[in-house]
C-alpha cells in the first residue's frame, strides 16, 4: 500500500515537472477519448498540438495563437494574485463582459470623432468597468462576509443578461437595420485595436498581456504586495500578525483581476470580436482559471500555459474542421488537463512511500560525502 | 400586460416543481459540506446527470431508469472529485471548479446526438384523498413522484443527521476531522460516501430539468442552478429543513419571473431573467450579515484538507 | 506489589529521519499511577499512540492482562479496556456534551439514558457536567472533564492521561488528583504523562523516563528529588537563568481599562485590563489557557484594534495603530502559536525574518524587498540564537518546535524592541532551548527593554518575573512583586477552582 508523507520542504523539481507531466497525461487520456469517438488519436493530437504551429495553414494560425492567448494571459495574471491569497474571483467572465460594455459605451458616445484619445479612454473605461464589477463581490465580502465565489459567479449571469440587453437596446447599431449588435468598432479607426505588426497577431491586448506578466513577476518576487499576497494565502493569521489588512487585500486582488479582465474585454471588442453582440463572450474568463492553475499561479508559467491553452483552442477548431471532432471534446480536454495537474500537485507537497518497508534513518556517516579510497 | 392571468394556486404548484432540481442538488451538497468538504462542482455534476439521465430515459423509454442513470452519472463524476480531494489532497475550491468545467464539456459531448428529442414523460402521481383538499391539494399533492422523493429526502436527511449514530459521526467528521481521527473514525471513507451521495443528488436534480422541467436536452440546461444550490446551502445554515424554505424561495422567484415575462410586463426580458441571480446575491448578503450567524453554523473543518499525521 | 496489567516489550517505531521509540520495555501495574516522563521529542506521544492503537509499532509486542495486545485502531483499544484523555482535546465544539461522549463510546445507549449516566458518573467523581451544554462554551477545565467522563463511562482498565494539568488551576489540579486516586483505589491503572515533576512526585508510585526514544531510567518518584528526575530527563545538569535586576526605569507600556470582545468564535472578552511595565522590568502574566491571553496579545500586537488610549507606548496612544506602525515605534510581539501565527510554516526562514523585520531592519525600500538583507538578517538570528537548521532557505515547518521558537523570539529580540510581549515563550520546547530563551528575555530586560511574559507555566513566571499578575476570565489582577508569592496565593489569583465541587469520595 502506498502512503503519502508530507515533505519538510516543497519540492521545486516537482513544481516544474508536474505541469509537463500533466500535459503528457492529458495527451494520452485525450488520445483515448478521441479513439473512443472513432478518430485516429495520433492524428487528432497532431492536429491540435502540431499543425497550428507548423502545419500547412501555420501562417494563418500562428497569429491566431497570440490573439487567443492575449486575453487568457491577461485575465489569468490578474486572477493569480487573488487565488494565491485565497480570494476566489471566479467571475472574470462577467468582468470581461462589463469591461467590453463600458469601454464600448464610452467610445460610442464619441462616435464618429477621429481623436487619438478615444482608444486610451476606452481602455481606461473598460478597466474601470471590470474593476467596478469585481468590487461588488469584494465590498459585499468585506462588509457582510458574503462568499465571493458565489457572488462573483452570480454576477456572470447578470452580466450576460446585461450584454444581451445592451446588444439589443442602448448599444444597438442605429444603422444596423434592426440586427442585434453594436457598430463595428474595429472599422472605426479611432477605436480600433488593430494588428500592430502585420502577420503576427500582436495587438494592444497582447502587448498589455506581456506587460502584465512582467509587472506581475516583479510584484510577486520583489514587492511587499506580492509578499503580502503569498503570506495571506499560506497562513492568514501570520499575515494579520505581519500587519496585512485582509480587507485591503481583498479589494486590491479583486480590483486587479477585475481591471485586467475588463481591459481584456475591451481589447477583444475593439479588435478580434469587433462589436458588442449577444454571443460576444466565449468563455475566456473561465478558461483563464485553468490557465492560472496550469501556470502554477506564476506569471511566467501563466504565459506558457496561456499559449498552450490557445493552442488547444486553435488546434481544436482545426480538428473540428478537418476531423469533425466535436467542439465539446476540446472543452473536456481542457478540463482533463486541469484534473491531471491538480492530481499531480500532490507530488510537490508529498512523497510517496511503500507502506510496510521499515524505514531506518541513515547513520550520520552515510550522509557525509564519502572519500575515495 | 395581463397580471390577472396568473393564478396563485397554479403559481404555488409550479413553484413546487421549479424548486425540485435545486432542492435535490442542494440537499446533496448539504450532506457533503456537513462532512467537511466543499464541492463547487455541483453545476458540473448536475448537468452530467441531466444528460446521462436523459440518454438513459431515451434508450430505455423509462423515466425512472433515467433518474437512476442520472444519479449514477452524477455520482461517477463525483468520484473524480473525491479521489483528487481526499487522497491526492488537491485544493477543494480549484478541484470543484475543474469538475464544473469538465462536467459542462462532458455533458455537451454526450449530448451531441440528443438535441431536439423528447424525453418519455414522467407520469403525475396524485396522492389519493390528499390531492382533493381545496387549494392545498393542487399545490402539494398533484405532482410527479420526483417531487415527493425530494421532500422525502429532506425529511430523511434531517432524520439521519440529527437522530442516527452515523449522522452524528458525519457531523463530527465535518466539525473537527483531527479529533474524529483521534477517536478512530474513518474520515476519508465517510467523506467519500458523502461526496457520492452529493453527486447522486446533483445528478437527480439535473435530470429533473432535462426530463421534466424542459423536458428535452439543451446545452447549458442547468443555467447556474448548481451554483444557486450552493448558495441555498449557506442560506439554510446547513440545516435540511431550512433548505426547503430556500429552495421554495428560489423556485418562487423563477416561476414568478417566467410568469411576468409571459404576462408582458413592461420590464426588459433580460432584467427579469437576472432576477434569480440578483435575489441569490441579496439573500447571501442578508444571511451573512446576520451578525456572523451563518458562519457560526458552518462546519468547523469545511474546505480544509485532511492528512493523518503521526 | 499488584499485578502487571500492561507489559510492553521492545517497542520500536521509526519515522523517516527519526527513531521515535527504540526498544522500549516496561510494565504498568493495576491499581497504580505510572508516570511517563520525558522532554518534547523523547517519544512519549508515539508510545502512547501505540498503546491506544493510533500507531502500529515496527517491532515489539504488548500484553494486556496477560493476553497479547496489538490494537489495529483505537476502537480495538477501547474494546480491550484502554481509554485516553488527550493533551489537545479531541472534542467537537458545535456538538453538546452528551453527543461528544457518545462519539467516544463503542455502543452508546440512547442519548437520553446517556445524559442520565453522565450526570450520575460526573457527580460520583466530583466532576459535575451538564450533558446538554454545547462544548464550545465550556472552559478548558470543563472540557477536560468531558474527556475524563467519556473515558470513565467505558469502565477502562487502563486510563492514559496526556499532560492533563497544563490547563488547570492549582485548585483544579488538586480535585483532579483526588479523582485519580479514587480511581486507582478502585483498581484502575493510570498512565500519567507530564513534565511537571512536583505533580508526579505527589501522585505517582512509579516512573519511566524516556530520552531520545529510549527508556533511560525508572524510579520511584515519591523518593526521588525533582531535580534528579529532571537531570535524568535531560541527560545532564541544569542551570537556572541568571539575572541582574535593573528595575525602576520609566514606564514605557501602559494599558488602561482595556475592554474588547474577542474576534474569535469561542474566545474570551477582555474586561477592564490595566497594567504598566517599565524599562528593565519583566512582568509575568499567568493564567489558565483560554482566559484572554490570546486576545491580550492581539490587542497589544495591533491585530485587534481598540480605543486609542487603551494602549499607550511611551505616553502616546497606539490603540488604533496597525501592527507595522507599532513595530516602528518599538512595541514588538511574539504570539503563542509559532506555526502559522508567529511564522508562516511553508515559507523560508528568510521570508519569515522579513515577516516582522521589514520596518525596523529596513528590509524594504519604496515597496521593493531587499532579499539579500533579509537573508543576512535571518542568518544573524540563526547564529545569535543557535537555531539548528541547514540554512535560511528551508521552510519554517521543517524546524523542530524548540528551534522555531528560538528563531521567532530571536527575530524580535534582535530588532532591539523597547517593549517585547511574548506569549508562552517556552511551550513545547525542550529544556535546553527553554533555558536559552528565558536567559535571552532576561538579558533583553537588563539592556533596558520592558518585557511582558504571558505564560501558563507558573514555575517559569516565578523564575523570571519581577512582578506577577493573573488573567482570569478576561480580567487582570493587580500586579504584585513575584518574590515570595506562595502557590496558594497564586492559585487564588488565577481564580481558584472554577465551580468545581470537592469530590464526594466514598470508599
Amino acid at each position: 500500500m502506498i502512503v503519502l508523507e508530507k515533505r519538510p520542504n516543497p519540492s521545486r523539481a516537482w513544481a516544474f515537472a508536474t505541469p509537463v507531466l500533466a500535459v503528457i497525461a492529458t495527451m494520452i487520456a485525450g488520445g483515448l477519448l478521441f479513439a473512443a469517438l472513432g478518430k485516429d488519436p495520433v492524428l487528432a493530437i497532431r492536429t491540435i498540438f502540431w499543425d497550428p504551429l507548423f502545419g500547412d495553414f501555420a501562417s494563418y494560425t500562428r497569429p491566431q495563437l497570440l490573439i487567443k492567448a492575449g486575453p487568457l494571459i491577461l485575465i489569468a495574471v490578474g486572477l493569480s494574485f487573488g487565488f494565491r491569497a485565497g480570494i476566489w474571483n471566479i467571475g472574470a467572465e462577467g468582468q470581461y463582459i462589463l469591461g467590453a460594455l463600458t469601454g464600448a459605451a464610452v467610445g460610442l458616445a464619441f462616435y464618429p470623432t477621429e481623436s487619438r484619445l478615444v482608444f486610451p479612454l476606452m481602455v481606461a473605461a473598460g478597466a474601470l468597468g471590470g474593476i467596478a464589477w469585481a468590487l461588488i463581490p469584494a465590498l459585499l465580502k468585506i462588509r457582510f462576509g458574503t462568499n465571493e465565489i458565489l457572488v462573483s459567479l452570480m454576477l456572470v449571469y447578470v452580466a450576460t443578461n446585461l450584454l444581451a440587453y445592451a446588444a439589443l437596446g442602448p448599444l444597438q447599431n442605429p444603422e444596423g437595420m434592426g440586427f442585434p449588435g453594436s457598430r463595428n468598432l474595429s472599422q472605426w479607426l479611432a477605436a480600433a485595436n488593430l494588428e500592430l505588426f502585420p502577420g503576427t497577431g500582436i495587438h494592444w491586448g497582447v502587448i498589455a498581456a506581456g506587460l502584465a506578466v512582467i509587472v506581475a513577476h516583479v510584484l510577486l518576487a520583489r514587492h511587499v504586495f506580492g509578499f503580502a499576497v503569498r503570506l495571506a494565502g499560506q497562513s492568514p493569521r501570520a499575515a494579520a500578525f505581519a500587519g496585512v489588512s485582509p480587507s485591503r487585500l481583498v479589494l486590491a486582488c479583486m480590483a486587479m483581476s477585475g481591471g485586467l479582465a475588463g481591459a481584456a474585454g475591451l481589447f477583444e471588442v475593439t479588435g478580434p470580436a469587433g462589436q458588442i453582440s449577444i454571443d460576444f463572450n466565449v468563455g475566456y474568463g473561465f478558461t483563464a482559471i485553468i490557465v492560472a492553475f496550469l501556470g502554477r499561479l506564476h506569471p511566467v508559467g501563466i504565459l506558457l500555459a496561456g499559449l498552450l491553452m490557445a493552442l488547444t483552442y486553435i488546434g481544436g477548431e482545426m480538428a473540428q474542421l478537418q476531423l469533425s471532432l466535436p467542439a465539446a471534446a476540446i472543452q473536456l480536454f481542457q478540463g482533463m488537463l486541469l484534473f491531471f495537474l491538480l492530481a499531480m500537485d500532490v507530488l510537490t507537497q508529498f512523497r510517496l512511500r511503500w507502506k510496510g518497508a521499515p524505514v531506518v534513518p541513515a547513520p550520520a556517516a552515510a550522509a557525509a560525502p564519502q572519500e575515495a579510497s | 400586460m395581463d397580471l390577472g392571468g396568473i393564478s396563485p394556486i397554479l403559481l404555488l404548484a409550479s413553484l413546487m416543481v421549479a424548486s425540485t432540481p435545486i432542492l435535490l442538488a442542494a440537499l446533496g451538497e448539504l450532506v457533503v459540506e456537513r462532512a467537511g468538504v466543499l464541492n463547487l462542482g455541483v453545476e458540473g455534476m448536475m448537468i452530467t446527470g441531466a444528460i446521462t439521465g436523459f440518454a438513459t430515459a431515451v434508450a430505455t423509454g423509462s423515466p425512472a431508469l433515467g433518474f437512476l442513470g442520472a444519479a449514477a452519472g452524477g455520482a461517477a463524476l463525483s468520484v473524480i472529485f473525491a479521489v483528487l480531494v481526499l487522497w491526492l489532497k488537491s485544493n477543494q475550491v480549484a478541484t470543484g471548479l475543474a469538475l464544473t468545467l469538465f462536467g459542462l464539456g462532458l455533458a455537451s459531448l454526450i449530448g451531441q446526438g440528443y438535441q431536439g428529442i423528447r424525453a418519455p414523460s414522467t407520469a403525475r402521481l396524485d396522492i389519493p384523498l390528499l390531492s382533493d383538499i381545496p387549494a392545498l391539494g393542487p399545490i402539494l399533492f398533484r405532482h410527479d413522484w420526483v417531487v415527493y422523493l425530494g421532500l422525502a429526502l429532506v425529511a430523511g436527511t434531517w432524520w439521519f443527521l440529527s437522530r442516527t449514530r452515523a449522522g452524528l459521526t458525519l457531523r463530527a467528521v465535518g466539525e473537527n476531522h483531527d479529533a474524529a481521527h483521534a477517536l478512530g473514525y474513518h474520515v476519508l471513507r465517510l467523506r467519500f460516501l458523502a461526496i457520492l451521495f452529493g453527486g447522486a443528488c446533483a445528478g437527480l436534480g439535473g435530470a429533473y430539468l432535462s426530463l421534466v422541467r424542459v423536458p428535452q436536452w439543451t446545452e447549458g440546461v442547468t443555467a447556474g442552478a448548481g451554483w444557486i444550490a450552493l448558495a441555498i446551502v449557506v442560506f439554510a445554515s446547513w440545516r435540511p429543513l431550512r433548505l426547503l424554505l430556500g429552495a421554495w424561495l428560489f423556485g418562487g422567484i423563477s416561476v414568478l419571473q417566467l410568469n411576468l415575462q409571459a404576462a408582458n410586463v413592461p420590464v426588459p426580458v433580460e432584467v427579469l431573467s437576472m432576477a434569480p441571480y440578483l435575489v441569490t446575491i441579496l439573500v447571501l448578503v442578508l444571511i451573512s450579515s446576520g451578525r456572523g450567524r451563518a458562519r457560526l453554523a458552518a462546519p468547523g473543518s469545511l474546505g480544509q484538507p485532511f492528512h493523518a499525521s503521526r | 506489589m499488584s499485578d502487571v496489567l500492561l507489559a510492553i516489550r521492545g517497542l520500536t517505531k521509526a519515522y523517516p529521519g527519526v527513531i521515535a521509540n527504540s526498544d522500549v520495555s516496561f510494565d504498568i501495574r493495576s491499581a497504580s499511577v505510572h508516570a511517563l516522563l520525558g522532554e518534547n521529542g523523547a517519544g512519549k506521544s508515539t508510545l502512547v499512540k501505540t498503546i491506544y492503537g493510533l500507531v502500529r509499532p515496527d517491532v515489539g509486542t504488548m500484553a494486556l492482562g496477560g493476553r497479547p495486545y496489538a490494537p489495529p485502531e483505537p476502537r480495538a483499544a477501547r474494546a480491550a479496556g484502554v481509554a485516553m484523555v488527550f493533551q489537545h482535546f479531541s472534542l467537537f465544539d458545535a456538538l453538546d456534551v452528551a453527543e461528544n461522549i457518545a462519539l467516544g463510546m463503542e455502543n452508546p445507549p440512547p442519548l437520553r439514558d446517556l445524559a442520565a449516566r453522565i450526570t450520575e458518573v460526573s457527580h460520583e467523581y466530583g466532576l459535575p457536567l451538564d450533558p446538554r451544554r454545547s462544548v464550545g462554551d465550556l472552559s478548558a477545565g470543563e472540557r477536560q472533564r468531558v474527556e475524563i467522563i467519556r473515558c470513565l463511562l467505558q469502565s477502562p482498565r487502563l486510563l492514559i492521561m496526556d499532560e492533563p494539568t497544563s490547563v488547570l488551576t492549582p485548585q483544579e489540579v488538586e480535585i483532579l488528583f483526588r479523582t485519580l486516586r479514587q480511581l486507582r483505589d478502585e483498581g484502575m491503572a493510570i498512565l500519567y504523562i507530564s513534565h511537571k515533576l512536583e505533580e508526579i512526585r505527589a501522585l505517582c508510585e512509579e516512573a519511566t523516563i524516556l530520552r531520545g526514544g529510549r527508556v533511560v531510567a525508572t524510579c520511584d518518584p515519591r523518593v526521588t528529588s525533582a531535580r534528579r528526575m529532571a537531570e535524568m530527563m535531560v541527560g545532564g545538569t541544569l542551570r537556572t537563568p541568571a539575572r541582574t535586576s535593573v528595575g525602576g526605569g520609566e514606564v514605557v507600556l501602559e494599558v488602561a481599562s482595556l475592554t474588547a470582545s474577542s474576534p474569535r468564535l469561542h474566545g474570551t472578552a477582555l474586561r477592564d485590563v490595566t497594567f504598566s511595565v517599565s524599562r528593565g522590568e519583566v512582568l509575568g502574566i499567568g493564567g489558565v489557557a483560554g482566559n484572554g491571553q490570546d486576545e491580550l496579545l492581539l490587542a497589544l500586537s495591533g491585530e485587534m484594534r481598540t480605543a486609542p488610549g487603551m494602549v499607550r507606548l511611551k505616553g502616546e496612544p497606539v490603540g488604533t495603530c496597525r501592527p507595522s506602525e507599532r513595530r516602528a515605534r518599538g512595541l514588538l510581539c511574539a504570539p503563542e502559536e509559532r506555526n502559522g501565527h508567529a511564522s508562516a510554516p511553508d515559507m523560508t526562514l528568510t521570508e519569515n525574518a522579513f515577516l516582522t523585520g521589514r520596518v525596523r531592519e529596513g528590509l524594504a525600500r519604496r515597496g521593493l524587498v531587499n532579499w539579500g538583507a533579509a537573508t543576512r538578517f535571518a542568518e544573524r538570528i540563526i547564529q545569535s540564537f543557535d537555531v539548528r537548521t541547514p540554512g535560511p532557505g528551508v521552510a519554517a515547518r521543517s524546524l523542530s518546535g524548540g528551534n522555531l521558537q528560538k528563531f521567532v523570539i530571536g527575530r524580535e529580540i534582535l530588532q532591539r524592541p523597547e517593549v517585547l510581549v511574548v506569549n508562552q515563550p517556552t511551550w513545547g520546547v525542550d529544556a535546553a532551548a527553554a533555558a536559552a530563551i528565558r536567559q535571552a528575555l532576561l538579558d533583553l530586560a537588563s539592556q533596558g527593554a520592558a518585557v511582558v511574559v504571558v505564560s501558563q507555566d507558573l514555575d517559569e513566571l516565578m523564575e523570571i518575573s519581577d512582578r506577577f499578575a493573573a488573567l482570569n476570565e478576561g480580567r487582570l489582577s493587580p500586579a504584585r512583586p513575584a518574590r515570595g508569592l506562595s502557590v496558594e496565593e497564586i492559585g487564588l489569583l488565577l481564580g481558584g477552582a472554577h465551580g468545581m465541587e470537592v469530590a464526594h469520595a466514598h470508599h
